[in-house]
C-alpha cells in the first residue's frame, strides 16, 4: 500500500512518482517521500507516503481537511470542525491558544481584544515586527488565515465587561480567559459561573517568570469549569512573563479546551 | 466564630463582611471570586454580606499576567 497526498494507493512494483503525479496533480513541482524531497522519477516502495505538491499553491478546502482528518481521526476532526471557542484577550495566552486551536481545524473562533501589537508583546506573543501599531484582532485574524484558511474568525475590538462577556458568548461552546489584568479575570469567572451556564469556561492565573515548569496546572473549580496556573506567579518588575513559561499555560488552556469540546464538562 | 475558607476552619471576628475576610487575608478583594454557602456572588455583595458561624466559602483569586 502506498499513501499519495494522505489518500491509500495499491503498490505495484516499479512504479515512480511521476506516473501519479501525472494523473493525480499534473502541476505538481515538489515531490516527498518519507519527508525527503526527491525527483519526479523517484521509484517507490511499498509503504511509501508520497506528497505531490506544486510550490506556493493553497490547499482547498477539502484538501485541508483531509489532511487534518488524516492526523486526528476522521470523528474527532468533525467535532472540532463544528467547535465554536471564545477568547478573551489576545496576549501572551490568548495569541498562542488561538494558533493552536486554528492549528488543529477549530471551526469558529470568536477573538476579542482591545490593545494594538507594542514592541514588548513580541517576546512571548504571535505577532511579528511588521506588525507593531495593528490592532491585535487584525493581526492576530491575519496571522491565522496563514495557518489555517479555513477557520472562520470574528474579531471584536473593545475593552470587555461583565455585561458585554455575557452577551458575546451566550451561544460558544468554550470560552477561554486569557486576560493580563486580574481584575478583568474575576470579572470573567463570576460571569461565567453566573450568566454562562452550559459554555465551558477555562481561565489563567499564575504563569509570570521562569519558576517550576510542572508547577502549573490544571484544576477543576466547577463542573466545565477549570484554571490553569501557578496560582501566584504574577507579572512584576523582576517577574516578566516571557513565552516559554506562558506558552506552557497557555497551551494548557488550549488543551482544556479540546477536551471540553471532545469530552464535556466533565473532562 | 469559627467560618470554613477554603476548606480550612478559619476564626473571623463578628460581623466580618466578605470583602472584610479577603482584606485580612491580605488580598485586592476586585481580583477575588467568592462562593458563599454554595452560591457565587456578584462583586457588590462582597460588600454587605456578613459571615456567620459556620459559613461555607470559597475563594478563587487572579494574580495579574497573561
Amino acid at each position: 500500500m502506498l499513501k499519495i497526498n494522505e489518500l491509500p494507493f495499491l503498490f505495484t512494483p516499479g512504479v515512480r512518482v511521476g506516473d501519479f503525479s501525472r494523473t493525480l496533480k499534473p502541476g505538481a513541482d515538489l515531490f516527498i517521500v518519507n519527508g525527503a524531497p526527491v525527483g519526479v522519477d523517484w521509484p517507490l516502495a511499498d509503504g511509501d507516503s508520497c506528497w505531490l505538491l506544486t510550490r506556493g499553491e493553497i490547499p482547498a478546502a477539502h484538501e485541508m481537511e483531509r489532511l487534518l482528518n488524516a492526523r486526528h481521526s476522521p470523528g474527532v476532526q468533525a467535532r472540532l470542525k463544528a467547535a465554536v471557542v471564545g477568547i478573551m484577550g489576545l496576549g501572551g495566552l490568548g495569541s498562542a491558544v488561538a494558533v493552536a486551536l486554528a492549528r488543529i481545524g477549530v471551526g469558529r473562533l470568536l477573538l476579542v481584544d482591545c490593545d494594538v501589537v507594542e514592541p514588548t508583546n513580541l517576546n512571548r506573543q504571535q505577532y511579528f515586527l511588521d506588525q507593531i501599531g495593528l490592532p491585535k484582532t487584525e493581526a492576530l485574524q491575519a496571522n491565522l488565515a496563514r495557518i489555517n484558511p479555513y477557520v472562520q474568525v470574528e474579531t471584536w475590538q473593545e475593552r470587555l465587561t461583565g455585561e458585554r462577556i455575557a452577551q458575546l458568548f451566550a451561544g460558544v461552546d468554550v470560552l477561554a480567559e486569557c486576560f493580563d489584568d486580574p481584575v478583568t479575570k474575576a470579572v470573567a469567572l463570576r460571569t461565567a459561573l453566573t450568566c454562562l451556564q452550559g459554555v465551558g469556561f477555562v481561565c489563567a492565573s499564575g504563569m509570570a517568570g521562569c519558576g517550576d515548569n510542572n508547577a502549573i496546572v490544571t484544576r477543576r473549580l466547577y463542573p466545565g469549569v477549570f484554571l490553569v496556573g501557578d496560582d501566584e506567579s504574577e507579572a512584576k518588575p523582576g517577574q516578566g512573563l516571557m513565552a516559554p513559561r506562558v506558552g506552557i499555560a497557555a497551551h494548557h488552556q488550549a488543551n482544556q479546551v479540546v477536551r471540553l469540546l471532545l469530552y464535556g464538562k466533565d473532562a | 466564630m469559627k467560618i470554613i475558607c477554603n476548606g480550612q476552619e478559619r476564626e473571623v471576628a463578628p460581623a466580618t463582611t466578605i470583602t472584610g475576610l479577603i482584606r485580612e487575608l491580605g488580598l485586592n478583594p476586585e481580583t477575588v471570586v467568592a462562593e458563599h454557602n454554595g452560591r457565587v456572588l456578584a462583586r457588590e455583595e462582597h460588600e454587605f454580606i456578613l459571615l456567620d458561624e459556620g459559613a461555607v466559602l470559597e475563594l478563587i483569586r487572579f494574580v495579574g499576567g497573561g
